[in-house]
């Protein structure tokens, strides 16, 4: 009876953690299958990784879910836990996934600096440009103008750019994708595991609950057409002028591509 | 059997300890009175296939050595005030998954900033009180760079045993001083344990026994959180239930193993009637000026607590039951005090006693004159 309905990456959720706490339409289950794909395409054991994430929504990602060893640490620490995991035990593929708020707020000093060492960890960075879990605060990742719980008069000040920031820090391979590409997010987390460096994966996604009704972006099917409107493949990009490129995502392969492969 | 005899700093003495007990992992950030101890370790871990880091601050030194400790080394931070400061959200989150670690305290005076190399006491309440929420800490304290070997290992030992991070709390005077430290032959710290893939439900975390850690690479399956969770290690941050349950277990482990923790140093207390306590650094002032009083003929008596976390109220109470006064040492304004007085103020007066200027040395005849008054 359970194998018929059983998801194809199932296997890999701790057993009684099956039903997720995302909102609906949020886009953490993309990311969680898309990473999970990646592991399985690859053939690798869930015991060789260790999962690092830290608080928030996209912390929840690995846990409880990922039926693997999983640090949850305190917030915006996970990069510091990851360091002391992967130098104390090297042969362990540390990957971590938390998001904007996190990594880049709070986190922001531990980002770059973890950055700078290019040691060998896969970050994947969940940007829904808003805190979600509680409850609709602007975040530095907030486009300039949208009016949250905590700028109800617009956020001000330009939005992080993570992957630029990564890049100057020292990441070796840094990529752009939006939820609305899992096969990317997918192809993208199999090159980082390979990556002997800093990989830095930053996923825009949606919160269609908190910024999806502040931004009046609405709805999550109405939140990926504007993603994929929003979104320059790094070929097109190249060929387009800053002002064209404003408020645009340059998604693909932004540092360290070796295939060329983005479309 | 000692080993060796070298003429050692009290911080290079700490970091022989370490590496003596087995410590393979320092993460740190550099702050005086402390550095010494994160130069000794930078040098000396490598060639023994140990991890040195400095990281960007002191959060993250803490969070990596949480990190390495699950990831199977022995791991421990060394910092001062100012650093302790920012520890404090990782030491708590230590304490919640029953992380293993030694974190070394450097006292210096504060408040903020403060003097970086003047010895001071002043960090005593915020060792077992600086992060948030319900806990217990266990702390030593170390009055001589031979203390600063043996505590550190016996820091690292308990650690161990107890699954917890165990704070040595040490000042610049005992960090800074120069003295003769006797290296034993063999260290014997006890050995971590590990969970088993076939535990079959058996708790891996809040068990007042102490759980085995289920430690990463083990294919586990670890999950390790510091929000509220159960035996499992699972989230549960809706019960009010789940909350009384992990506060009660993670205190309930140390209060469990209390009588082993336990260390006071005391003499001629029993028929004193005045008694000097002191700890740290200040509890050699405490015992020596109390031998000066006892060899001019009068009835003073000396303790010095080794273990400051958790607080010795009974032991103080009992060797201080015949006592008419005593008088708390402290280079700070009163922070054990309270603590004296809450555990013997019924029966005894108890009064503070700072040195003349906070963070030199208590001078014998300040204290004498404080025993005749």
């Amino acid at each position: 009876m359970t194998t018929s309905t059983q998801h194809p990456m199932g296997k890999y959720l701790r057993p009684g953690a099956e039903a997720t706490t995302f909102c609906p339409g949020c886009g953490d289950g993309v990311i969680a299958h898309s990473v999970l794909r990646a592991i399985d395409d690859d053939g690798a054991d869930m015991d060789d990784f260790v999962f690092v994430c830290g608080i928030g929504c996209a912390g929840w990602i690995p846990s409880p879910y990922f039926h693997a060893d999983t640090l949850h640490t305190t917030h915006g620490r996970p990069l510091a836990f990851a360091t002391g995991v992967k130098l104390a035990r090297p042969q362990a593929g540390v990957i971590v996934i938390s998001g904007d708020g996190d990594l880049s707020a709070i986190g922001g000093n531990h980002l770059i600096h973890a950055a700078r060492r290019d040691l060998d960890l896969t970050v994947i960075c969940v940007n829904n440009r808003i805190y979600g879990m509680t409850g609709g605060q602007v975040a530095p990742t907030t486009p300039e103008g949208v009016g949250t719980v905590t700028t109800p008069y617009g956020a001000e000040g330009r939005p992080f750019d993570l992957c630029r920031l990564v890049e100057a820090a020292g990441a070796t391979y840094v990529s752009r994708w939006t939820t609305a590409q899992p096969r990317f997010i997918t192809r993208s987390v199999k090159r980082a595991l390979t990556h002997e460096g800093f990989a830095f994966i930053e996923v825009m996604s949606q919160c269609p609950v908190h910024f999806g009704k502040l931004s009046g972006e609405g709805s999550a099917v109405r939140m990926h057409e504007i993603m994929q409107d929003q979104s320059v493949p790094l070929r097109q990009a190249a060929s387009l002028s800053p002002g064209q490129l404003q408020d645009k995502w340059v998604v693909g392969e932004l540092v360290g591509a070796t295939t060329g492969g983005e479309r | 059997m000692t080993a060796e005899t070298r003429l050692l700093q009290g911080n290079a003495a700490c970091a022989e300890g370490a590496l003596a007990a087995g410590c393979r992992f320092f993460a740190g950030y550099p702050i005086t009175p402390a550095t010494e101890i994160a130069e000794h370790l930078a040098r000396e871990l490598p060639p023994r296939d140990g991890v040195f880091i400095q990281m960007e601050d002191e959060i993250a030194s803490m969070g990596a050595v949480i990190g390495a400790s699950w990831a199977g080394a022995m791991a421990m931070t060394a910092t001062s005030g100012p650093g302790m400061s920012l520890m404090q959200e990782n030491i708590g989150y230590a304490v919640s998954t029953e992380t293993p670690c030694v974190v070394v305290d450097v006292q210096r005076g504060g408040p903020s900033t403060g003097i970086p190399a003047v010895p001071s006491q002043s960090d005593m309440v915020q060792a077992a009180r600086g992060s948030h929420g319900d806990y217990e800490i266990v702390a030593l304290a170390p009055s001589s760079a031979q203390e600063m070997f043996d505590l550190t290992v016996r820091a690292f030992d308990l650690a161990e045993r107890l699954r917890t991070p165990v704070l040595l709390l040490a000042d610049a005077a005992v960090g800074h001083m120069r003295e003769i430290v006797e290296i034993p032959a063999t260290v014997v710290c006890t050995p971590r344990r590990v969970a088993t893939a076939d535990g079959n439900g058996a708790p891996r975390f809040l068990d007042e026994q102490v759980a085995p850690m289920p430690l990463f690479g083990h294919g586990l399956k670890a999950h390790v959180t510091g929000s509220c969770h159960d035996e499992a290690g699972m989230r549960n941050v809706v019960d009010a239930e789940a909350l009384d349950h992990y506060v009660r277990r993670l205190s309930g482990k140390i209060r469990h193993a209390r009588d082993d923790l336990m260390d006071v140093r005391s003499g001629d207390t029993e028929d004193a009637e005045v008694i000097l306590i002191g700890w740290g650094g200040v509890g050699r002032a405490a015992q020596a000026i109390a031998t000066r009083a006892r060899e001019a003929g009068q009835a003073v008596g000396w303790i010095r607590p080794i273990t400051v976390w958790p607080f010795a109220d009974t032991e103080l109470a009992a060797l201080c039951q015949d006592a008419k006064r005593v008088l708390v040492l402290e280079n700070n304004l009163g922070q054990m005090l309270p603590y004296v007085q809450a555990a013997v103020g019924r029966r005894s007066e108890v009064d503070g006693l700072p040195p003349r200027i906070l963070g030199t040395l208590h001078r014998p005849e300040d204290v004498l004159q404080a025993v005749a008054a």
